[in-house]
C-alpha cells in the first residue's frame, strides 16, 4: 500500500469522485494536524509539567524554609533542618573544575577532527569520541568508584598534597570533589568536543580556503579566521557542557562522598544537587524532606534551563545551515 | 619516465607555438597533470604553460575542470578530502609538488581569488587587506600606507577610504571581490589565480575587475578562469580551452577566437554547446 | 619570499606543528579514559559473568541478574512504544508546520527538555504516576524513560523531515495527494533511514539511563509479575552494588556493566549502520 503510493502514479478517480476524495482528505488533514499538534503540544506540556509538578511538591519546603534554603548549608533531615547551599556549592565547584579540565582537551579533539588531524584518522577518532558519550553514566560511576578513586587515594592525591595549599589538603579517601570533577570532565568531553566540531565544520569552507590561499598554515587559519567566526558557537558548546555537568547524576553520586559540607579542599567529600536527590529521595523520611529535595530539584531545573537556553541560542546561531549537525549531538548524549 | 619526456617536449612545442617564435618564458607550467576527487578524474594529463607577466584565460563549459586546474597550481586542490594529483606543476622551473616543498610557501607566491568573494567577515576592510601579512605573523610598520597602496592598485580606494573600519562583509559584491584581490596583492605574489572572479557580479563591477586585470598584467602573471568568451577575448593574451577534463586547445587569444584549430573549440566559442 | 616573511614563517611553522601535536595529545587524553573504562568493564565483567548471571534472579550471594536483564529490556520496549510514535508524530508536525509560532515554541521546549537533568524527570513521574498509583512500577519507569526519549526522537524527526526538499512535497501535492499522505508517505519515507537511526540512538541512550528509574521503577529482587509492580533493572542494580562495600557484589556490578555496555554499543553500531546504508559514499 505504501509501496504503491510511491512507485506507481496514483490512478485518478473519476471526476465526480475527486471532490469527495479531496473533501475526505482535508478532514483527515485536519485530524493529522490535530494529532501532530497534540503530540507537539504534549511535549511543551511535559516541560511546563516538569516545572509545575516539581514546584508543587516543593511548596511545603519553600514555605517552611524561605530564603534560608539557599543561604544555609545545614542539611539534617532528622531534625528537619534544610539548607541547600552545600549542594549548590558542590554542584558549581565540580562542574567548574570539570569544565576547566574538559574544555581544552575537547577543543583539541574538535580541531583534530576538523582541521589539524590526519584525514584518515578523523573518522575513527570521531566514532570513538561518540562511543565515549554512549557509555552509561552509571558505568562511569562504577569505574570511578572502584578504579579511579583508589588511584586518586594512593597516587594522585598524595602527590598533590605534597604541593600543599588549602586546595590539596584534608582527608584523603579518594572519594570527594576531585574525583567527582574528574569523572564529570570525562563525561563532558564528548559533548563539548562533538558540538564544537559541528560548529567548526559549519564555518564556511571558503573562509578557510581564503586563509590557506593567502599562505596561512592550518593553525593560522584556525586561529585568525575560523575561531573568530566560531567563537559564539564554541562558547555555546561550553555552556551546553556546563548544563550537562550540573545535571549529571549517577557517576557523581557514586564518588562525590555524599556529605553536605562546604570545604576549600578538593579532597573533601561533598554533595551535589542531583546526587542528593538520587540518594535521599527514594527513602525520604518525611513530607518536608521530600519537599526539600524537590526544592533542590527546582533549583536544579532553573539553573539547567537557563544554561541550556543560552547555549542553544548561541549554538543555533553559529551553525545555521547545517541541519545534520545537531542530530549527531542530540543522539549521542550520555545517559545519566 | 617516457611520458614525462613526451609531455616536456609537447610543452616546449606548445610554448613555442604560442609565442610564435618570440621570446617568452613560462612562469608556471603544468606537466602531464591529472587530478582526482576520490575515484572521479577531473583533469586528464594537462600540459600547459602560464607565460610570465601575461594573462592566460581558461575557458570551457562548467564542470570541465577549470577550477580544479587552477587549484592544482597553488596546491589548494589537496585541501579537499579525497583529492589527489599526478604529474607535476613547475614554478620557475621547480616542482611545487616535490616531497620537500611546503604548500604554504607555494601559496604565498601563487595567490588566489575565489569565484565567490570571501572577505573575512569578522575583520574590517583594513584588516582584510592586512590579513595575509597578519596570517604570516607580520605587522607591517607602515600599515596605513600599504593599505592605501594596495587598495589603489585594486581600484577600490576611492570607494572605501572612508569605510576602512567597517566589516569586510558590508561591502557590495563587486567591492568585496576587489577587496579579495587587494588582500591577495598585499602579499606581492608572483602569480595571481582568479577563478571566475566576475561570475557573481553585475556588469559595472565586472568592467571594473576587467580593467583591474588589465592594469595588473605588467606586474603579475595572471590566470583568469571564465565561462564568458567575451571576457576571455577582452582580457587575455593566451587562452586555453578545456573540455571534460582535457586541454583541447591553447594558443594566443586572438588565434583561439578567430581561427581555432579544433572543431570542439570552434563549437564552443560560436555557442553551439556549453 | 622576502627575508622578513621567511623568518616570520619559521616561527609560524613551529606554532603549526605545536598545535598539531597538542591536538593529537588531546585526542590521546580523551581516549585514555575510554579505553580504561572499556578495558575494566570487559576484563572484570568477563571474569564475573556466568550462566547463572543470565538465569538466576538477584538476591543470594553469587546469584544472577536475570530479573534485572528482563527488567531493562521490558522498560526499554515499553518506553520505546510510548516515546517513539509520539516523538515521530510531534517531529513530523514540527517539520510540516515548521514556521508557525507554535512549532517554534515546541521545538525550543524540546531542546530545553533534552537538557533537563533526567533525575528531574524521575521526580515528576514519581509525583504524578507513583503517588497516584501508590506504588513504584515498571510502568512508571517506562514513562520516565519515554519522556527522556521524547525530545530526542522529536528533534531528529523534525530536522530530517525538514531536510526533505520541498520539491518532493510539492510533487506529491501536485498529484493531488492530501497533506497528511504527503507527510507520511513522502516526507516520512524519504527521511526514514535517518529517523530510524535517530530512534536507535535514543533507545541506546535510555537503555543506560538510571537516574529517572531510582524512584519510579525502583528495584526488586523478583521477576515482576505485572507492569504495575516495581522492577529491577541492570542500571539501578549496578548503582546499588557500586555503593556497597562488598567484593562479590562489585563483581556482579562489573558483569552487569559489561552486559549494559554491550547492549548500548550494539544499538549505537546498528544506528550507524542504518545511517550508512542511506549514504553510500
Ligand atoms: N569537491 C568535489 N568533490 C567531487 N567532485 C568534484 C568536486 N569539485 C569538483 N568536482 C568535479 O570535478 C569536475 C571539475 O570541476 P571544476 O573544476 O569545479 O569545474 P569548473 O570549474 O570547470 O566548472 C566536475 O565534474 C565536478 O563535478
Ligand atoms: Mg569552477
Amino acid at each position: 500500500m505504501t509501496q504503491r503510493a510511491l512507485s506507481t502514479p496514483p490512478r485518478l478517480p473519476p471526476r465526480s469522485l475527486r471532490a469527495s476524495v479531496e473533501g475526505n482528505g482535508s478532514s483527515v488533514d485536519r485530524a493529522f494536524g490535530a494529532v501532530g499538534a497534540g503530540a507537539a503540544g504534549a511535549l511543551g506540556l511535559v516541560l511546563v509539567g516538569v516545572a509545575a509538578s516539581v514546584a508543587r511538591i516543593a511548596w511545603p519546603s519553600i514555605q517552611a524554609t524561605g530564603l534560608s534554603f539557599v543561604t544555609t548549608s545545614v542539611w539534617d533531615p532528622s531534625r528537619g533542618t534544610y539548607g541547600a547551599l552545600a549542594f549548590v556549592f558542590g554542584t558549581l565547584v565540580t562542574s567548574f573544575i570539570a569544565l576547566l579540565l574538559a574544555v581544552p582537551v575537547a577543543l583539541g579533539v574538535a580541531v583534530f577532527l576538523t582541521d589539524l588531524g590526519p584525514r584518515r584518522l578523523q573518522r575513527p577518532v570521531s566514532s570513538l569520541v561518540e562511543l565515549l558519550a554512549a557509555i552509561p553514566s552509571v558505568v562511569y560511576g562504577l569505574w570511578a568508584a572502584l578504579v579511579l578513586a583508589p588511584i586518586l587515594r594512593t597516587t594522585v592525591q598524595p602527590a598533590l598534597a605534597a604541593v600543599g595549599g588549602p586546595l590539596f589538603s584534608g582527608p584523603n579517601v579518594g572519594f570527594g570533589i576531585l574525583c567527582a570533577s574528574l569523572v564529570l570532565a570525562i563525561m563532558l568531553l564528548p559533548t563539548i568536543a562533538s558540538v564544537s566540531r559541528d560548529v567548526l565544520r559549519a564555518v564556511p569552507a571558503d573562509l578557510r580556503e581564503g586563509a590557506l590561499a593567502l599562505g596561512a598554515t592550518p593553525w593560522d587559519a584556525l586561529r585568525l579566521v575560523v575561531f573568530p567566526h566560531a567563537r559564539r558557537g564554541i562558547f555555546g558548546a561550553v555552556l551546553l557542557g556546563f548544563g550537562r555537568a550540573i545535571g549529571e547524576t549517577m557517576a557523581v553520586a557514586a564518588v562525590v562522598g555524599s556529605r553536605a559540607d562546604i570545604s576549600p579542599s578538593l579532597f573533601a567529600p561533598g554533595y551535589t544537587m542531583s546526587s542528593v536527590i538520587a540518594n535521599e529521595f527514594p527513602a525520604a523520611s518525611s513530607e518536608l524532606h521530600v519537599a526539600a529535595l524537590a526544592e533542590v530539584g527546582l533549583l536544579l531545573f532553573v539553573v539547567t534551563v537557563a544554561f541550556n537556553v543560552a547555549a542553544r541560542v548561541l549554538v543555533a546561531r553559529s551553525r545555521e545551515g547545517s541541519p545534520r549537525a545537531s542530530q549527531a549531538g542530540a543522539g549521542s548524549g550520555g545517559a545519566a | 619516465m617516457t611520458a614525462v619526456t613526451d609531455s616536456e617536449a609537447s610543452l616546449r612545442l606548445r610554448g613555442a607555438r604560442a609565442e610564435g617564435g618570440a621570446e617568452a618564458t613560462a612562469k608556471m607550467s603544468a606537466a602531464d597533470l591529472s587530478a582526482w576527487f576520490g575515484d572521479k578524474q577531473a583533469l586528464r594529463r594537462i600540459t600547459l604553460p602560464l607565460i610570465e607577466r601575461k594573462v592566460t584565460a581558461i575557458i570551457g563549459p562548467s564542470g570541465c575542470g577549470k577550477s580544479t586546474f587552477i587549484r592544482c597550481m597553488n596546491r589548494m586542490h589537496e585541501v579537499v578530502a579525497g583529492a589527489r594529483t599526478t604529474g607535476d606543476v613547475l614554478l620557475d622551473g621547480k616542482s611545487v609538488y616535490g616531497a620537500d616543498v611546503d604548500p604554504v610557501r607555494v601559496r604565498r607566491r601563487v595567490g588566489m581569488v575565489f569565484q565567490k568573494p570571501n572577505p573575512f567577515p569578522t575583520m574590517s576592510v583594513r584588516d582584510n587587506v592586512l590579513a595575509g601579512l597578519r596570517l604570516s605573523g607580520i605587522e607591517p610598520p607602515d600599515a596605513d600606507a600599504l593599505v592605501e597602496e594596495v587598495l589603489v592598485q585594486a581600484a577600490l580606494w576611492d570607494e572605501v577610504k572612508d569605510a576602512l573600519d567597517r566589516p569586510g562583509g558590508a561591502l557590495s559584491g563587486g567591492q568585496q571581490q576587489r577587496l579579495c584581490i587587494a588582500r591577495c596583492l598585499a602579499l606581492e605574489p608572483e602569480v595571481v589565480l582568479m577563478d571566475e572572479p566576475c561570475s557573481s557580479l553585475d556588469p559595472i563591477a565586472t568592467a571594473k575587475i576587467e580593467e583591474l586585470i588589465h592594469d595588473l598584467r605588467d606586474r603579475y602573471t595572471i590566470v583568469v578562469v571564465t565561462h564568458s568568451m567575451q571576457q576571455a577575448a577582452r582580457v587575455s593574451d593566451y587562452t586555453a580551452f578545456f573540455y571534460v577534463g582535457e586541454l583541447v586547445e591553447y594558443d594566443h587569444a586572438d588565434v583561439i577566437f578567430t581561427k581555432p584549430s579544433d572543431p570542439r573549440t570552434e563549437d564552443y566559442i560560436t555557442g553551439r554547446f556549453g | 619570499m622576502t627575508p622578513e616573511l621567511e623568518s616570520a614563517y619559521s616561527g609560524r611553522k613551529l606554532a603549526a606543528r605545536a598545535a598539531k601535536t597538542a591536538s593529537s595529545v588531546a585526542v590521546g587524553l580523551a581516549l585514555l579514559p575510554l579505553f580504561a573504562v572499556l578495558a575494566y568493564v570487559a576484563s572484570q565483567g568477563a571474569r564475573a559473568l556466568s550462566v547463572a548471571f543470565f538465569t538466576e534472579p538477584i538476591g543470594v550471594r553469587g546469584a544472577g541478574m536475570a530479573n534485572a536483564i528482563v527488567g531493562t529490556i521490558e522498560l526499554v520496549f515499553l518506553a520505546s512504544a510510548m516515546g517513539i510514535p509520539l516523538g515521530i508524530a510531534a517531529g513530523l508536525y514540527l517539520a510540516e508546520y515548521a514556521s508557525t509560532p507554535l512549532a517554534r515554541a515546541v521545538r525550543f521546549s524540546a531542546d530545553v527538555l533534552a537538557g533537563v537533568p533526567s533525575i528531574l524527570v524521575g521526580v515528576v513521574v514519581y509525583a504524578v504516576v507513583v503517588v497516584w498509583m501508590k506504588q513504584f512500577s515498571a510502568f512508571a519507569g517506562a514513562a520516565a524513560l519515554a519522556i527522556v526519549m521524547l525530545p530526542l526522537v522529536t528533534r531528529t524527526t523534525d530536522e530530517l523531515a525538514r531536510a526533505v526538499p520541498d520539491s518532493l512535497r510539492e510533487a506529491a501535492l501536485a498529484l493531488g495527494a492530501p497533506r497528511w499522505r504527503t507527510a507520511i508517505f513522502v516526507v516520512l519515507r524519504t527521511a526514514a533511514p535517518g529517523i530510524r537511526s535517530g530512534c536507535l540512538l535514543a533507545v541506546a541512550r535510555v537503555s543506560g539511563e538510571t537516574a529517572p528509574l531510582l524512584f519510579t521503577a525502583y528495584n526488586s529482587r523478583f521477576f515482576n509479575e505485572s507492569l504495575f509492580d516495581p522492577t529491577s533493572t541492570l542500571q539501578v542494580q549496578i548503582f546499588t552494588y557500586t555503593m556497597t562495600p562488598n567484593d562479590d557484589w562489585h563483581a556482579q556490578a562489573w558483569a552487569a556493566a559489561l552486559v549494559l555496555v554491550a547492549l548500548v554499543v550494539v544499538l549505537n553500531v546498528l544506528a550507524r549502520r542504518v545511517l550508512a546504508e542511506r549514504e553510500p559514499a
